[in-house]
């Protein structure tokens, strides 16, 4: 469904729903019995779809039975509270319930990187260069590739990034930290990190294709 | 693929790619869409280049896509 575009005097009119959106979204808006029962019922479905991203992604969270329900239930939660306090902002762009769900899938991503720090210590500050090259499959037989790709690369870090960007750099790529457990870390956004390390790889890959690593238009070493 | 070829591909950046705040905004109603088949790259292609792009936005997309195909009716 198309979003509702502005009228003449740029008022915008009430949103549009699909029939079952709709329902969700006169359910919610109400208050007593009615509310409370589509509370429950909102409650239930994203405790279904909980349950089964948790699944999905328990590799990254190595915790198994009663723990993993325990989570998709605080996920359930979480989710329910931030969908009922914007539901203001639901435009009917899509079905109510794909909206809903994204609401889980978030909630399940930033349990995700707050539980990395559970089980895990990195230093922040450490910078081990030599896990650079296995970090993009350089064969442990080629010497010489391995030190020149660490070489040329920490020497565009050198020279090239802000303080900032080589922090994000060296967490990231250097110390494997996933993205959203880095968001925790700095108590920052995905959308902020994201950038810092997006204007980090255009640096750097301008520094070595400059020096002659890496070709301006192809791939490959030069 | 060597090591310059993986680093060379990873420094890669899509002037198209809007960021995760932006895609995250629009995700329900691009997974939704991709859900259908639709040619959802074509439509919304700063998206695409983000998800092709940003691992966990990738994640979230593939995770949302799973909900809405295992809900449908």
């Amino acid at each position: 469904m198309a979003p509702a575009d502005p009228t003449a005097d740029g008022v915008f009119p009430p949103p549009r729903f699909d029939p079952g959106s709709g329902q969700w979204v006169q359910m919610l808006s109400r208050t007593g019995p009615q509310r409370e029962a589509g509370l429950a019922r909102l409650h239930d479905l994203l405790l279904r779809i909980a349950r089964g991203e948790l699944q999905r992604r328990s590799g990254q969270l190595r915790i198994t039975g009663p723990e993993l329900d325990d989570l998709a239930y605080q996920v359930a939660a979480d989710a329910l509270l931030a969908i009922v306090a914007k539901l203001g902002q639901f435009r009917g762009e899509s079905k109510f319930t794909t909206w809903a769900y994204k609401f889980v899938i978030f909630e399940v991503s930033a349990k995700i990187g707050r539980h990395f720090w559970s089980n895990q210590t990195v230093p922040m500050d450490a910078e081990d260069w030599e896990r650079l090259p296995g970090r993009f499959g350089a064969d442990p037989a080629q010497q010489t590739e391995r030190r020149d790709l660490a070489g040329a690369v920490r020497r565009a870090v050198d020279e090239n990034l802000t303080p900032r960007q080589r922090k994000v750099f060296v967490a990231i790529v250097l110390n494997g930290v996933p993205m959203d457990a880095l968001v925790t870390e700095l108590g920052s956004t995905r959308n902020a990190i994201y950038k810092t390390m997006f204007d980090a790889r255009r640096k750097l890959r301008a520094a070595l294709a400059a020096n002659g690593y890496l070709n301006d238009q192809t791939t490959g070493h030069s | 693929m060597n090591g310059w070829t993986a680093l060379d591909r990873f420094l890669q950046t899509d002037p198209r790619d809007v960021g995760c705040g932006e895609a995250m905004e629009l995700l329900h109603v691009y997974a939704e869409l991709a859900a259908t088949d639709a040619p959802v790259a074509q439509r919304y292609p700063g998206i695409a280049a983000h998800l092709a792009a940003c691992g966990p936005c990738g994640e979230d997309f593939d995770g949302l896509l799973a909900a809405i195909r295992g809900t449908a009716e």
